[in-house]
């Protein structure tokens, strides 16, 4: 328990010890959120959606959970660089608790960050249906989609050995995972072959429960997303338990 | 305290350890000398259940690295070729951490750092994230590191690497001391003969994989007929070089300290 609780400690000191990085990680979700929010509004409003604010809002906080969780993940790499990774491998824990508690730690990094990502979208003009249930609905989709992506991005990171291989996984998995989720434009009347490949997104659940929480507008519903990430989640965090356990060093 | 018998180990049709056989005692400093490419860190890796053996036996304390994993590595600390210490870190944090993982009680482990910290003068420095130190600064947190669980054997690859004389003297003669009061076993690899022939009580010489002379340095000085370390190892081991395959981790921290520049 001790080595869990230590090696999750390191993930937050590791994060709020790097305030530019952390300003830095809010430029792309503000970017999104200005430049397409109000960018693309005045068309959204005329299509009759309402405000696009209101809609991408959820959108941009679930893409900051998620590029978050992955950077967290590829951090193995840096680790494996710089040795420390063996030095917590060599020792008497188990692989398993030292996988768990740097994945908690990204993932509740991950978590933080959306929050402060959330207070930008309220600032920005997001305003949730109903206060009192959509704050800890919202908060539990996130910390969902948080332990989620955090479990892909210790899998990510167990299995590439060099930083080549990251554009791979930024190009062909994440970005792809977070267009594809509907985080920018809404799940109903796609063609038929979008419609499967966002049904078969882990995201598109995680943001369709955010969204659903914060503005009351669901495309599933709240049951059956809060199942299906819960199954993802325990799917992600065994496949990073299993990639992670097979590091070599 | 470490006896291997017959350890083999081969990467596909490339056998890099072929049947080597050695005995350390209780207390011991131990040099396991080669020239690059020779199975040093091989033998390390399998001594300190990184690698499995393709067949042989391995004996820590008595216990069998591959079968009692986590016992035997409680009862090593190892300091490795390469850095191994968080750089985002303060050394004290490095040492707690490594501490919290070893499952050295709390009032056992602040005692213990302060003291290993004071003793590698490191403790001033103690809140210094471990990104601004020195080279031979972070050797020898590593090694105040490798020695806070207390443990039977301590494994040192190559740790005087890149170092100033300075430095390499102050670090063997704390080594030297914690090995006489504390009486850790100490396994240890190294390039400078020198360093070998003062530290070591015994020695091993490897080449191509295989055990070619052990004892002290008196004896393999006196078996091939010269006058200091370094003659006998190049009479033992030959004068041609070898060229080791650099592997993706060497190519990664080269890439690093470009990026850092």
């Amino acid at each position: 328990m001790s080595a869990i609780y230590i090696l999750w400690l390191r993930e937050l000191k590791r994060y709020t010890r790097s305030r530019v990085q952390i300003i830095a990680s809010l430029g792309q979700p503000l970017l999104y959120l200005l430049a397409l929010g109000f960018g693309l509004g005045p068309v959204f409003e005329r299509a009759g959606n309402g405000s696009y604010v209101q809609f991408i809002a959820p959108g941009v906080v679930g893409m900051s959970i998620l590029f978050m969780c992955i950077f967290s993940g590829i951090s193995i790499l840096w680790d494996r660089q710089f040795g420390f990774l063996k030095e917590t491998l060599v020792a008497p824990v188990s692989r398993m608790q030292i996988m768990l508690g740097r994945t908690l730690g990204s993932a509740t990094v991950a978590t933080f960050q959306g929050v402060l990502v959330f207070i930008i979208c309220l600032i920005a003009g997001l305003r949730p249906h109903n206060w009192a249930t959509a704050l800890p609905q919202a908060f539990v989709f996130m910390a969902m989609v948080a332990i989620t992506f955090a479990a892909l991005g210790t899998a990510f990171g167990s299995v590439i050995k060099d930083m080549q291989g990251f554009p791979i996984v930024m190009n062909f998995m994440v970005m792809p995972m977070f267009f594809l989720s509907g985080a920018l434009y809404p799940l109903s009347h796609l063609p038929s072959v979008l419609t499967v490949i966002t049904r078969l997104d882990p995201l598109t659940y995680g943001i369709d429960g955010l969204r659903g929480s914060l503005t009351g507008v669901w495309h599933f519903n709240f049951a059956l997303d809060v199942a299906v990430m819960a199954f993802i989640a325990a799917a992600f965090l065994s496949l990073g338990a299993y990639f992670f356990s097979k590091i070599q060093i | 305290m470490i006896r291997v018998d017959n350890l083999v180990k081969t990467f596909g049709d490339f056998t890099a350890v072929k049947g080597i056989s050695f005995d350390v005692k209780q207390g011991e400093i131990f040099a396991f000398l080669g020239p690059n490419g020779a199975g040093k860190t091989t033998t390390i890796k399998m001594l300190t259940t990184l690698l499995k053996p393709t067949s042989g036996t391995v004996e820590l304390d008595g216990l069998n690295p591959m079968l009692q994993q986590k016992e035997a590595r409680q009862r090593f600390g190892i300091v490795f070729q390469d850095p191994s210490l968080d750089g985002e870190q303060t050394a004290y944090e490095n040492m707690e951490l490594h501490g919290v993982l070893y499952h050295v009680p709390r009032k056992v482990r602040t005692e213990r750092i302060e003291s290993l910290l004071k003793l590698f003068e490191l403790w001033d420095r103690r809140d210094s994230y471990v990104k601004e130190f020195s080279g031979g600064m972070k050797r020898r947190l590593e090694i105040a590191r490798g020695f806070l669980h207390t443990p039977k054997i301590l494994f040192l690859d190559e740790p005087t690497l890149g170092l100033d004389p300075q430095s390499r003297n102050q670090l063997w003669s704390h080594v030297k001391r914690l090995n006489e009061t504390e009486k850790t076993t100490v396994f240890l690899t190294t390039h400078y003969m020198d360093e070998a022939d003062r530290v070591a009580h015994r020695i091993a010489i490897v080449d191509h994989g295989q055990l070619i002379a052990q004892g002290t340095s008196a004896e393999l000085k006196a078996s091939t007929n010269t006058e200091s370390l370094e003659e006998a190892f190049l009479a033992l081991t030959g004068e041609s070089l070898r060229d080791e395959s650099a592997s993706t981790a060497e190519g990664m921290r080269q890439m690093a300290r470009m990026w850092r520049r």
